[in-house]
């Protein structure tokens, strides 16, 4: 079944016709994925994509039209806030921000209202999410991919490119990539994620990168200990050199206070079964100690 | 970005909230000039305070008060000349000083877990909320403001009376309390502290005694991403306090931070970047630097991130490793090979890239004969493998 995306993704892409837009849509279409709209004020009526992509001026509209049940968004910072509540307002289920660099104060509120409304919004600052075989939503190179049955979650980007790759290379095929994002205040956690995969039939075993700063891995990693026990898990924490006080890149990367740092998340991870990898290219042996069968 | 107590106070004024009277001055003439105009003013003692954008001031002297000109020029010269965790000091604030009856401490933050703007009081002011929270948890009464409604008045006068501040200072608590929320929204704030906010006493014109709240020390730290739609606030970066190195990047657009190993990092990806990092001290090394040139680097910034690597004398070997997803992997190459035309030493180096146009990459590197790794892991040992080498070879 997968979760996020899949077969019955509908997509509507925010930003469609700027670069980074139109160079993705064309990689998601590559991929399989069923773009059925996109939205460009101003630029409705017009078809991209080698004419298979009609574009609209508003996403009320899209959905009108095509049913679009999924949203991505690759509009500028400065614009982006807007692109998520007009999604939500329009009643798209499921919107993924890919989006770097929103003040954060603009995610706070438009949380709110998304969480308000009903919608998942996954982001901002994250490569989206992809289930091999079916569909993928973002950035995320779909070369990485095997079809199977282990889901990934993380915060990262190329890092999960590099941690699917080595699961792939090893044979072990996902459910669902989910990146969520580096931001300080994100739509969806670790812990929703988690929730997700528990839920999910095609599921059978779960990694889970971190990075230094929040609480967000120890969170997962206590509802872990009650709810998981019995699926195959591992783990991996980026920054355990990373210097306190310091942004490393992604907004949401800082250890402050002597908190956030990648010792406590690592002890709340083995505390709760869950073995974290020194190296990315450890996952795949991790996987098949914790039981994995793939 | 942090901005400076003085900077920070200006933003509290600006939305209504009490601060004493300051000025900023550079010198220990011009900081005799400011006690003695405050003295003028009929201040009894006058405070004069280090402005660095580190904590601990008063423990390490940078926070003096002085009873008269003599004294202020004194303390001014005294802390002129030290260092603050290893920042020196150039600029100092001189005010009258303040009567203090009582201290508290009054913050707001971004706060993840919850996504909610946090406000915090606590009866315990005046000294580090971090100890508060590790000692008397209790002390620090917190609740949450509506991103969208800020604080409400309630809200306010519930910490109110939960410090012990009803009575005569409720209708300042609530407005102050409220003030510092607004400061945070209207400037895109991360944090927004008042740390002592304390009861002060005031002798009036006629001689009667007043006590009423005031703002004494004061904390912001703004939203790096929110400085394009406040090009003000932008003029308040501490350019004295920023590192060269650190500003050079902040122009590049490259995410770089400078550590104190041997090996220099080039990566695409924050998480990439901090896992690179990871890997070099687990095969036995020192990363000299965090590096994330960013989805999509073109030639010239890889070119300008090598330049940043290898300002660092202790540089002594380079490890690059690319993802390849936006960015592709022959473009890097073009990068690194313009970047070692030019460059003013030789440091042995270890490519690693793999994903989109990983061949064209490789075809490029072999060609250009540079050293290379398939796995990240193989790339760490071999790039700490070259560090070792360049310092057994100078005998260290």
């Amino acid at each position: 079944m997968s979760i996020l995306v899949g077969r019955d993704t509908r997509l509507v892409v925010q930003g469609i016709t700027g670069r980074e837009g139109e160079f993705h849509s064309r990689a998601m279409l590559e991929y399989g994925t069923n773009i059925v709209a996109g939205v460009t004020p101003n630029k409705g009526g017009q078809r991209v994509l080698d004419d298979r992509v009609a574009v609209f001026d508003t996403v009320a509209e899209a959905v009108r039209q095509t049913g679009a049940n999924t949203s991505c968004i690759y509009v500028p910072a400065a614009g982006a806030p807007d692109a998520i509540l007009e999604a939500a307002g329009a009643g798209i289920a499921t919107i993924f921000c890919i989006t770097e660099g929103i003040p954060s104060l603009d995610m706070l509120k438009a949380v709110a209202v998304v969480g308000a409304a009903g919608a998942r919004l996954i982001g901002p600052n994250c490569p989206g999410a992809t289930s091999p075989g079916r569909a993928k939503v973002g950035i995320i190179p779909g070369s990485v991919h095997r079809e199977g049955g282990v889901g990934v979650v993380s915060r990262s980007g190329t890092l999960t490119y590099e941690a699917v790759q080595a699961m792939t290379d090893a044979g072990i095929g996902q459910s669902t990539c989910v990146g969520i994002g580096g931001d300080p205040i994100i739509g969806t956690t670790f812990l929703d994620i988690l929730k997700l995969f528990a839920a999910d039939s095609e599921t059978d075993a779960i990694v889970l990168i971190g990075e230094i700063g929040g609480s967000a891995e120890e969170e997962a990693a206590a509802w872990a200990a009650d709810n998981l026990r019995g699926v195959p898990m591992a783990a991996f924490i980026a920054g355990r050199t990373a210097p306190e006080g310091r942004r490393m890149g992604h907004a949401g990367a800082i250890i402050s206070g002597g908190s956030g740092t990648a010792a406590d998340k690592i002890t709340a991870l083995e505390a709760a079964g869950i073995r974290v990898a020194g190296s990315p290219t450890e996952i795949p042996a991790i996987l098949r100690a914790a039981g994995y069968r793939a | 970005m942090k901005i400076q107590e003085a900077d920070a106070k200006s933003l509290l004024l600006e939305q209504g909230l009490p601060v004493p009277a300051w000025e900023v001055v550079r010198s220990v003439e011009d900081a005799r000039h400011a006690a003695e105009r405050a003295f003028a003013g009929g201040a009894l003692l006058v405070v004069v305070k280090a402005q660095v954008l580190v904590g601990g001031r008063g423990k390490a002297g940078g926070v003096k008060v002085a009873a008269d000109a003599d004294a202020a020029e004194a303390a001014a010269r005294a802390i002129l000349a030290i260092e603050i965790k290893g920042i020196p000091v150039r600029k100092l604030l001189v005010g009258p000083a303040a009567d203090i009856v009582r201290e508290y401490y009054l913050g707001a933050i971004l706060d993840r877990v919850s996504r909610r703007i946090v406000v915090m009081a606590s009866a315990e002011g005046g000294v580090e909320i971090e100890e508060v929270a590790r000692v008397n948890p209790a002390a620090i009464h917190r609740l949450e403001a509506h991103p969208h409604l800020g604080l409400l008045d309630w809200q306010a006068r519930q910490l109110a009376f939960a410090v012990g501040l009803g009575g005569a200072h409720l209708r300042d608590f609530v407005g102050i309390a409220k003030g510092l929320v607004t400061t945070m929204l209207v400037n895109d704030a991360d944090l927004v502290e008042v740390n002592p906010l304390a009861v002060v006493r005031e002798v009036g014109a006629d001689g009667t005694v007043v006590e009423r709240l005031a703002c004494l020390d004061a904390k912001i730290t703004l939203d790096d991403s929110a400085l394009f739609r406040h090009p003000a606030l932008e003029s308040l970066r501490d350019l004295d306090e920023e590192d060269p190195v650190d500003r050079q990047a902040r122009e590049e657009g490259i995410n770089f931070i400078k550590l104190d190993g041997s090996i220099g990092c080039m990566v695409n990806g924050a998480g990439l970047a901090m896992t690179t990092m990871d890997l070099v001290k687990r095969a036995g090394g020192e990363p000299a630097n965090f590096l994330d040139i960013g989805g999509g680097a073109r030639a010239d910034k890889v070119a300008a991130a090598m330049r940043l690597i290898l300002a660092d004398p202790q540089v002594t070997a380079i490890l690059v490793n690319i993802f390849g997803g936006i960015t592709r992997g022959d473009e890097v190459v073009l990068g690194l090979i313009e970047a070692r035309a030019v460059q003013a030493r030789e440091v042995p180096m270890v490519v690693r890239i793999v994903g989109t146009n990983a061949a064209e990459a490789a075809a490029l590197l072999e060609a250009n004969h540079f050293a290379t790794a398939a796995s990240l892991d193989e790339a760490a040992a071999k790039a700490v493998a070259a560090a070792q080498a360049v310092a057994a070879a100078a005998g260290r």
